[in-house]
């Protein structure tokens, strides 16, 4: 690799200035979110070398705009909860095709993780007994989410980010891994640049734990930033690991609709759990409407009964706002579909009609900012606009449910981009928990087959990093070779987005689904040629180039998933097939990338085998 | 609605750089990341602007709007007479690394001087008790979102380069006093936040509430309380004179010097 | 961000001209007018530093019975005229203003306040004139050092200014006494509404002080054992949001009232008597 720098001992390459850097670690994390830094921390704790590289800087990432809560079964509120409860809600909200050793790993223990936060120094609501505060959540049968007001997370990546801050972890912000390395089939370590310089970054690290979060970018209307690309998603894909349940976006139900540069802003599902209704334009309370017949047993028929549940859960059912998301963002576009939708084209959110303003103002402090300062409406006098935004991807790495190992050796994926954990469909304040849980164990099982390699790491290969480099610098190239120059990353990107949106959206049929997949062709096919301005220090032009071919490599799979599952089910509606079928019920659908990488496989997969004592809580 | 809006845009690194002017069509509702993004996306696509959630959560998309240290997506077109030009210029109390972009790493080296939460034990059963009021002045701190606008403000290193090494700021102080009001802690922090911190360097003119997007009252609710807090320690007559004869504040036992 | 090294900043160029910051130039972009908060607290503050030096070194025309001005209260020395010294003259060597003896007290406690050294540090000091604005001046060390650290006394002054305004409250009751001529009873006139106002306005601004604050409740750290405290506490918060106010609204009427004493006392009025 060539001589190195005077100064700094970085390696110096031929096509930069400023040299290359190199990075030894026993484990690397991709992504500071939560799901990332819980992960660093339990590595670093069990005494690993960690670092936390992140395309944001450090406290910034998706976690903070998660408003809810945390679900777990403490108990504080409702001692009935428990575990047991915990789980069978996650399993039926994921309509069963969760992974189940997940799912009650999960239930199991979360309730510690929170606890752990606060001995961190998180600041929960309290109880009035000094407890942390649980408040309901839609699909949860007892009030189980620790919550601080509706900005949960920003308290939770906080919270983390301190703690890692505190231990000393090495945190390489703005920095965006293209690449991983392998050698034998085994993690090598990562490839990276710097967003700041474009100078690039090789770490040497026999771990690594995918944390990059979701995909939700590739749809137009949706609550995610920028930094969604499915990052992860595709590095693993390119790696050789496989991705499962692909099929099943979540469409968050309420999300803001006016004014356009919001929309797809997220609006907590603590204002239906704190006593807010849905209404259409003819001031029905529609919910009632569309209870399926799943739910049917749980869920409150009348109004009365609803209203009475807030204050009375042991003989009341649960108001049908509060079902689990899939249901309700369903109920809503085929209202706003049947023509009974707002002006802005969403339906009716209120809570200013059913509690005070005082209230309103204390327990959704943030709902109150936003909806003032950016579509001038005071939700304490009137009701909000909402409709369906692309919100979490079910899909993602599969793992192994102890480890969260995937099928590479020395690769683990955790939170938003690994798969399984929420079936066809998350129950709200579940992603949080999601994240601790499996965060911490990812991060242990990391350290600890770092430890197992003992001196036998893999060695990184020159020439891997050679071919990452020229991908990564592809994009300038592209300009001068044939046909090039005429295509904007930014452009294609909007078509992307648009085109998911209408095709792949929350309502699908095989038409469409075919159409889109020929779609994402033609914008391959303009990626290749398309170019970018200016030189590497700081280009958002660049930097979206790189991101986009993530993008499409994962709506990709979105979309042939999506083709394949030929039933409805939780995140997943087909108008051709809107029912769930038993047959698909007991099977993922599991993508991996050609041998060549020219294309992407699709398996079908039986579920995991539950055991009869888990079995039981479902009869 | 819409209109074209005539916009000021610093281009430029640390080597120099100018305002560049822009036209840019905006429509009904949008804020002042809606025009730069359009800008990057049409006319600049390697514009440098750093932002994430265009919430008002995440705090990245901090820059100076007219002059004024804003949060670009919390910032609505509707403010500006359509007639009016508005100027983005990137924060101007940290390196420019390029464009709209800084080197905030300043508060990020200041946020690893700061000792951490020091909890107790927890209660018998596992769990730790804490009171509602006792953690809502904890609480109101930590909405802060790291925009870095109060540290942008804050004249104290914006004017003055060379007082950065014994200054923390007052996202800082904000941390310090939150941690000193927290219930459970077990540090005593007046004599770093003194000393460590600078929180005398403070003269409390105020800049940094007046541009807090959470609407935090950081002067009022952390930086005087701290400041009096290390009153308590150093300068009160009858807290000495208290002391000297026995009587002490019990609310403060069990904690020792961090 | 990359961990390289930021270039050190040359010395004497500092602030937002300095080498590493954006080369805007300009010492604000603020368009706004900016400037009008800080010109007016130099104004007001300015023309009543002049008046109430004035009226302090002259020493005379303070009281116009049953009204003392409250520049003059307690008025403690041989200068005193009859029925003005209500706590004696302890002070009786003092050939001065008796005004010098105490008005001390409240200057000092004015001067240390939190509101008040936003608002000079920024009108008189530029330090900064607004935020945003670059300040003029090449180094800054806060209030770190003597003389500025001294503004630590704060609480000591708080301590005397709740004497003082006690002793102005006992002003004011005196106020609803007999003017010359009139018979023994409460009575009252304009001068009596005035000064009932002025010593609320001082209560205000007195139990609104951020060291009021703190001594009450803030200094806890549960305030959930403490439950007396805390509503104190939430109380003098409340009047503490309108600190500001109420620093200004008391400057005002100490003002008035000593000026209307004066124009009494000098007989270029006469109080209007209500009963």
């Amino acid at each position: 690799m060539g001589d190195r720098h005077p100064m700094t001992g970085n390696e110096m390459s031929g096509a930069e200035a400023g040299g290359m850097e190199r990075h030894r670690y026993d484990v690397v994390v991709v992504g500071a979110g939560g799901a990332g830094l819980r992960a660093a921390i339990a590595a670093h704790e069990a005494g690993a070398r960690t670092a936390i590289v992140c395309k944001s800087l450090l406290g910034k990432a998706h976690t903070v705009m998660a408003e809810g809560g945390i679900a777990a079964a403490m108990g504080n509120r409702w001692p009935e909860d428990n575990w047991e409860v915990h789980f069978r809600d996650t399993m039926r909200g994921g309509k069963m095709l969760n992974n189940w050793r997940m799912a009650q790993l999960h239930a199991q223990e979360a309730p510690e993780r929170v606890l752990e936060l606060e001995d961190w120094g998180a600041l929960f609501d309290r109880t009035d007994d000094g407890l942390i505060s649980q408040r309901d959540f839609g699909g949860h049968r007892y009030a189980r989410l620790a919550h601080v007001g509706d900005r949960t997370g920003l308290e939770m990546i906080r919270t983390l980010q301190q703690r890692a801050v505190a231990l000393g972890i090495d945190v390489f912000m703005e920095c965006t891994v293209t690449e991983l390395l392998k050698v034998d089939g085994a993690i090598a370590g990562a490839f990276a640049y710097w967003r700041e310089t474009g100078r690039f970054v090789v770490f040497e690290a026999p771990s690594v734990v995918l944390a990059t979060g979701g995909i939700g970018k590739s749809f137009k209307v949706t609550s995610n930033s920028w930094e969604y690309t499915g990052d992860g998603h595709a590095l693993a894909l390119r790696a050789g690991a496989a991705l499962i349940n692909m099929e099943f976006v979540q469409f968050h139900p309420t999300g803001m609709v006016w004014p356009p540069s919001v929309k797809g802003l997220l609006v907590t599902e603590s204002v239906r759990g704190d006593g807010g209704i849905l209404t259409n334009s003819e001031g029905k309370r529609f919910m009632f409407d569309y209870i399926p017949e799943y739910f049917r047993d749980e869920t409150a028929d009348t109004v009365e009964e609803a209203d009475r549940w807030y204050e009375d859960k042991k003989n009341n059912r649960r108001p049908p706002e509060l079902l689990p998301r899939d249901e309700v963002a369903r109920a809503i576009n085929s209202e706003i579909k049947a023509g009974r939708g707002t002006p802005h084209g969403g339906i009716y959110l209120d809570i200013a009609s059913r509690r005070s303003p005082d209230f309103i103002r204390k327990r959704l402090p943030s709902m109150y900012h936003q909806f003032k300062e950016l579509a001038d409406v005071d939700i304490t006098q009137e009701p909000m606009e909402i409709g369906p935004t692309c919100h979490y991807v079910m899909g993602g790495i599969e793992v192994d449910a102890d480890t969260e190992l995937s099928a590479v050796p020395g690769l683990y994926a955790v939170g938003e981009c690994s798969g399984g954990m929420h079936g066809s469909n998350r129950l709200g304040g579940n992603s949080l928990s999601d994240l601790l849980v499996f965060g911490r164990r990812a991060g242990e099982a990391a350290a600890s087959y770092c430890v197992s390699l003992g001196e036998g790491r893999p060695a990184v290969r020159a020439e891997d990093v050679k071919a990452a480099e020229r991908d990564a610098l592809a994009p300038f190239e592209v300009a001068t070779g044939p046909g090039g120059g005429t295509e904007n990353p930014y452009t294609i990107q909007q078509d992307l987005q648009q085109s998911m949106n209408d095709l792949v959206g929350i309502i699908r049929t095989r038409p469409e689904l075919e159409r889109s997949l020929e779609e994402l062709r033609r914008l391959r096919e303009r990626a290749r040629r398309m170019t970018v301005e200016g030189h590497r220090q700081y280009n958002p032009g660049w930097h979206l180039a790189l991101d986009l071919r993530n993008m499409l490599l994962v709506s990709e799979c979105i979309a042939r998933a999506a083709l394949e599952r030929e039933e409805s089910r939780g995140g997943h509606t087909r108008d051709d097939f809107p029912g769930p079928s038993p047959e698909w019920g007991a099977k993922n659908l599991v993508l991996r990338l050609a041998a060549d990488g020219s294309a992407v496989d699709l398996a079908h997969q039986p579920l995991p085998v539950m055991p009869d004592e888990l079995k039981k809580f479902f009869e | 609605m819409g209109y074209t809006l005539k916009m000021r845009i610093w281009r430029g690194d640390q080597g120099g750089g100018d305002l560049g002017d822009y036209d840019v069509e905006v429509s009904e509702g949008e804020v002042v990341l809606d025009a730069i993004h359009r800008v990057q996306a049409t006319q600049a696509g390697d514009l440098a602007v750093r932002w994430n959630c265009k919430a008002g959560k995440c705090g990245s998309c901090s820059a100076e709007v007219n002059g004024r240290p804003r949060l670009m997506c919390m910032t609505r077109l509707s403010d500006f007479d359509p007639a009016e030009t508005v100027t983005v210029t990137p924060m101007r109390s940290f390196p420019v690394i390029r464009d709209l972009v800084t080197d905030v790493s300043f508060n990020y080296e200041k946020a690893r001087e700061l000792p951490s939460f020091a909890p107790p034990p927890r209660d018998a059963d596992g769990k730790r008790r804490m009171a509602q009021v006792d953690v809502e002045r904890g609480q109101e701190f930590r909405k802060c979102i790291e925009c870095f606008l109060c540290q942008d403000t804050c004249h104290v290193i914006r004017d003055h380069e060379d007082n950065k090494p014994a200054f923390a700021g007052p996202r800082f102080f904000l941390r310090y006093a939150e941690l000193d009001m927290h219930p459970l802690d077990t540090h005593d922090r007046r004599a770093l936040a003194q000393g460590a911190a600078g929180l005398g360097m403070c003269n409390i003119t105020k800049c940094c509430t007046e541009v807090c997007p959470e609407g935090i009252r950081i002067t009022d609710n952390a930086i005087i309380p701290m400041k009096e807090r290390v009153v308590d320690r150093k300068y009160d007559p009858l807290v000495w004179l208290g002391s000297k004869i026995g009587l002490r504040n019990r609310d403060n036992d069990g904690r020792s010097e961090a | 961000m990359a961990s390289t090294d930021a270039p050190s900043t040359t010395p004497g160029s500092t602030g937002v001209d300095g080498p590493t910051r954006a080369r805007i130039g300009a010492r604000t972009l603020r368009e706004d007018r900016w400037w009008l908060a800080p010109l007016a607290t130099f104004i007001v503050f300015s023309g009543f530093v002049v008046f109430a030096t004035y009226r302090a070194f002259a020493g005379d025309y303070f009281y116009a019975e049953p009204y003392l001005s409250p520049f003059f209260s307690p008025c403690l020395t041989a200068d005193c005229v009859a029925g003005s010294s209500d706590f004696g003259q302890p002070l009786s060597w003092w050939s001065l203003s008796p005004a010098l003896v105490v008005l001390i007290f409240p200057l000092g406690f004015r001067m240390t306040c939190y509101y008040y050294r936003k608002a000079y540090y920024r009108g008189f000091w530029l330090s900064p004139p607004a935020c945003a604005v670059a300040e003029p001046h090449g180094a800054y060390s806060g209030e770190t050092r003597f003389p500025l650290i001294l503004q630590n006394l704060h609480r000591w002054f708080w301590y005397a200014a709740v004497v003082i305004a006690l002793i102005l409250t006992w002003d004011t009751v005196l106020a609803f006494g007999p003017a010359p001529g009139e018979p023994d009873g409460i009575h009252m006139g304009l001068g009596t509404l005035l000064m009932v106002a002025n010593v609320v306005l001082i209560w205000l601004y007195t139990l609104g002080c951020h060291s009021c604050r703190h001594i009450t409740g803030g200094r806890l750290r549960h305030f959930s054992k403490h439950p007396v405290r805390y509503r104190i506490w939430t109380l003098v918060s409340r009047l503490n949001n309108r600190h500001g106010t109420y620093a200004w609204y008391s400057l005002f009427s100490v003002a008035i009232v000593d000026f209307y004493v004066y124009l009494l006392a000098t007989g270029a009025f006469d109080d209007p008597r209500f009963f």
